[in-house]
């Protein structure tokens, strides 16, 4: 089947709560959207996989969908994903792992578990990834913009 | 509400908030059944929810800070909320309430809240008349360290609970040390001995002050004996200190290089037993470094450091037990300065301990950049993608400059801070000796053996602090090992084992289903294969043909349904004796460095050379292993002789043939290879699978042409069975995999 062209693709969600796309011949199958690059591009390029995990289309952008469709996909996009990003660190349980980190997020305030230093991701000099026990990820976007006490925490690990 | 049932075990942990909207809706003679608080809101923001079972309805009470001012609780009766669906993605759960119609809530948690979530699913099957007595039994394997997850799907390597720190590890390191028990006394009683010898010189040095060279000085006569006898007296005790030194120094060294012997004895030992996703998640590089020199770093700390550490602590006390019986109140002036010496060691300990973790953890990242790219080198030079490698591994090793010159900030100023104190306590003793002096307080010999007991004092006490960052730098390697140690394997040994002897062959798979972490790969699939019997395993890549197949070997445990081998489920067979019964050939074959001979004989080392030629020449490998310069001795694998795809095939299909194993497991024996050897190495195949009971994956389904029966496999479960034949006219799965494949082959015909 040829992918669809972004005109083509009609979402809608169904009373299970389904994200559903309407092919061309007026069938309608179950989608899910996923991002290809969700760390280092997700202002772009979306994928929409049908059954199985067939690809019916990738975007690069969602700007030339309809309207309604692109909420959905974009709603049904941050509702997958979940990357809460560091904003403060109130305290830190010990020294050494595993430790609990008590930390408020850009989605409110959490505590998780960090296994082990091998967690604690180095993207750049002053960016990390820290993935708690549960494979939840949470970013620091660049340590230097943290408050001292916060930063000194993060800094332990870079 | 006086007549609703209220589980206190349940009521208390509900947020205060959601207690009282409960308390105002909930009906008289309603009983609460089970209750699940989420962290997270629906827009996925750290806020609490809750779900409610009560005899009669589910309630959802949302967050409190929703928009939804009045926080109206959403309530659903039981005809009408039919099932829970749990779903997880990336850590992130998601529960979903569902109806005759359709979705009616959905919940939100992370996975703390898994096991929670998953309680509440099994209460509301409990309550729920449809699924009563329907006990799901969920054991598989964890994704992330390949650990068994319990029946609420958590894991144990993965738990939550905080385990012991980093500085316990030592403690633990006792386990080894209990085989060792007899040495390691001998050791300590010459350890305590050599340093009572130590002792005994400075305390000659007073009487032979004021017995010998005072009274010289002033002219005095002395017995004529005396500087002899004293003099005789420190050579004799300089010669004991020897030969306890020494000895202690051999027998406690042999010690700790066996615990260490031992302890990565252990590790190799349980290593072998971890499953296979353990390597999957694992760099080889850090594993080795973990096995090699986290353990030389253990015993390094143990020989010389650690006993060091106790000599210094014994001698310390003695000697201070010696100054104090000298003269009290000098010795306590002068033992002032240890005080901010004590304090900074608590200071820096565990900075340095960090420090030093983080630097091995440099240095593993370092050592696996060397792991990686030196068996890569072929792609490295193909891409001419030296240079980027030289600044990977010149960025990794600035990594490990970076870390340990922190420490080294810290250890520099430590480690000239000690000593400035200790010429602090020196200046202390002349000052305060030169006034009692004075004032004729004091003998002279005592100020001398003052002195000397001072310096060895502060020495002992500066190697002290030295010793704690090896000791921290020991425990982050203890801790490092007992992180393997503490893993548990994911297949467990019988308790009653009942022997398999030799098998007949006859496989059958009831309902297996398996699961990676919460995701089911293999759902339900049922299948009979008879003995000597072979089967094709075909499908799309995903589809759970490889884990069918590792279930089978048992290199992972079904989660549900069983698998038999002879009408005997195979967890009840010790693993060890079932897979002997297993013969293995992989797509890609991997020859150990060794002779071609060894490599044949890997499964069965005790095979006679005949039977080793035997299996060779059944395996059509015999002509081309006699071309090679050594014939059956030449060195193959690592560093040996290169051979050619095909030809490490045949040799890994000798190898199968010689454990002449009743069931035989072709994992894409045939993909990496080109249709001239695969044509030679379908001969060999040929014979291996006579008279075996054979489960063959393929892609190339010409390898299959010898199966007696194909099983299509799609998405974990069994779409279609049957003969080629019946398949190719079926017009299915596998029909459209034949086509693409012929379509292909034909259009490589055109050219």
């Amino acid at each position: 089947m040829q992918p669809l062209s972004p005109e083509q693709i009609r979402v809608e969600r169904d009373s299970w709560g389904k994200l559903m796309c309407r092919l061309p011949d007026g069938q309608s199958v179950a989608i899910t959207a996923q991002h290809l690059f969700p760390i280092s591009d997700p202002a772009h390029w979306v994928s929409l996989r049908g059954p199985q995990g067939k690809e019916l289309a990738c975007l690069e952008s969602l700007q030339f969908l309809d309207p309604a469709s692109r909420a959905l996909v974009e709603q049904e996009l941050a509702s997958l994903e979940f990357f809460p990003v560091i904003e403060r660190v109130r305290s830190v349980s010990s020294l050494s792992e595993p430790c609990e980190w008590t930390v408020v997020t850009d989605r409110g305030e959490t505590r998780f578990v960090l296994k082990s230093e091998d967690d604690v991701r180095r993207l750049g000099p002053h960016q990390a990834v820290i993935v708690d026990a549960h494979g939840i990820r949470y970013l620091v976007p660049d340590a230097r913009k943290l408050d001292a006490r916060s930063r000194q925490y993060v800094e332990w690990y870079l | 509400m006086a007549d609703t049932d209220r589980n206190p075990e349940i009521w208390e942990n509900l947020p205060a908030e959601h207690r009282a909207a409960l308390e105002s809706r909930l009906e008289p003679g309603e009983k609460l059944f089970a209750a699940f608080v989420t962290d997270l809101d629906q827009r996925l923001r750290y806020r609490a929810e809750t779900v409610v079972l009560t005899n009669r309805r589910v309630l959802g009470i949302p967050s409190q800070n929703s928009p939804r001012e009045s926080m109206p609780i959403d309530s659903w009766e039981y005809p009408l909320a039919q099932a829970f669906r749990i779903g997880e993605h990336g850590g992130l759960g998601m529960l979903e309430l569902l109806g005759g119609e359709g979705r009616l809530g959905i919940w939100r948690f992370t996975g703390n809240r898994t096991h929670d979530a998953n309680r509440l699913v099994s209460r509301f099957r409990m309550l729920d008349p449809r699924g009563a007595g329907h006990v799901e039994t969920v054991l598989s394997v964890c994704p992330r360290c390949g650990g068994v997850l319990s029946p609420e799907g958590e894991c144990a390597g993965c738990a939550t609970a905080l385990q012991p720190p980093a500085s316990k590890s030592l403690i633990r390191l006792m386990r080894f040390a209990r085989h060792r028990a007899g040495s390691i006394l001998a050791g300590f009683i010459l350890l305590m001995a050599s340093i009572g010898a130590g002792l005994v010189p400075p305390y000659l040095v007073g009487p032979l002050t004021e017995e010998v060279l005072l009274p010289l000085k002033e002219g005095q006569s002395i017995p004529a004996g005396l500087p002899a006898t004293y003099l005789s007296l420190l050579l004799v005790t300089a010669l004991l200190a020897w030969l306890l030194g020494w000895a202690r120094n051999f027998v406690l060294g042999k010690v700790s290089e066996q615990i260490s012997a031992d302890l990565r004895n252990e590790s190799y030992s349980h290593l072998q037993k971890l499953s296979l996703e353990f390597f999957g998640g694992q760099r080889t590089g850090d594993l080795i470094s973990r096995i090699s020199s986290d353990t030389d770093r253990i015993c390094q700390f143990l020989s010389t450091d650690a006993l060091e550490f106790f000599a210094d602590a014994v001698m310390i006390a003695l000697t201070a037990v010696i100054l104090f019986s000298i003269n009290a109140w000098l010795a306590a002036v002068t033992l002032v300065p240890l005080l901010p010496v004590a304090w900074l060691v608590q200071k820096v300990r565990a900075r340095v301990r960090h420090g030093y973790a983080r630097g091995m953890t440099a240095w593993s990242d370092m050592v696996s950049v060397l792991a990686d790219t030196i068996p890569g080198i072929r792609v490295v030079k193909a891409f001419a993608q030296e240079q980027r490698e030289i600044e990977r591994f010149r960025r990794s090793n600035t990594h490990v400059l970076d870390l340990n010159n922190r420490v080294n900030r810290w250890w520099a100023f430590f480690r000239a801070t000690v000593p400035f104190f200790t010429e602090c306590g020196v200046l202390i003793v002349y000052g305060m000796g030169i006034w009692l002096v004075l004032h004729q307080e004091l003998k002279v010999g005592v100020i001398f053996q003052f002195l000397l007991y001072i310096g060895m004092f502060y020495v002992r006490f500066e190697s002290m602090s030295r010793i704690t960052a090896a000791a921290q730098r020991a425990a982050a390697s203890a801790h490092r090992i007992f992180d393997i140690l503490d893993r548990v394997p994911s297949v467990p040994e019988p308790v009653r084992p009942i022997q398999p002897g030799t098998v007949r062959g006859e496989i059958e798979l009831r309902d297996v289903r398996f699961r990676y972490g919460k995701r089911e790969v293999i759902h339900g699939i049922n299948l009979k294969v008879q003995p000597g019997e072979m089967v094709g395993l075909v499908g799309p890549s995903g589809a759970g043909k490889s884990t069918l197949v590792n279930l089978v070997c048992r290199f992972y445990d079904v989660g549900e349904g069983a698998i038999l081998v002879d009408g005997v489920d195979i967890r009840s067979f010790p693993v060890e004796a079932y897979r002997r019964n297993i013969g293995i050939v992989l797509q890609e074959p991997f020859l150990f460095f060794g002779t071609i001979a060894e490599n044949i004989a890997y499964g069965r080392p005790e095979a006679s050379h005949a039977e080793i030629v035997a299996a060779a020449r059944a395996a059509f490998a015999h002509d081309f292993i006699l071309r090679l310069p050594d014939g059956y001795d030449s060195l193959v694998g690592e560093r040996g002789q290169a051979l050619s795809g095909g030809e490490r095939q045949r040799i890994s299909i000798a190898r199968a043939l010689l454990t002449d194993p009743r069931i035989l497991i072709l994992d894409e024996a045939t993909s990496s290879v080109d249709t001239e050897t695969e044509r030679e190495i379908q001969a060999a195949l040929n014979t291996l699978v006579q008279g075996r009971t054979t489960l063959a994956i393929a892609h190339r389904l010409s390898t299959l042409r010898k199966a007696n029966r194909l099983v299509v496999i799609e998405s974990g479960k069994i779409v279609e069975t049957g003969t080629h034949e019946e398949l190719f006219h079926r017009d299915g799965t596998y029909a459209r995999l034949v086509h693409a494949q012929m379509e292909m082959s034909q259009q490589i015909g055109i050219g």
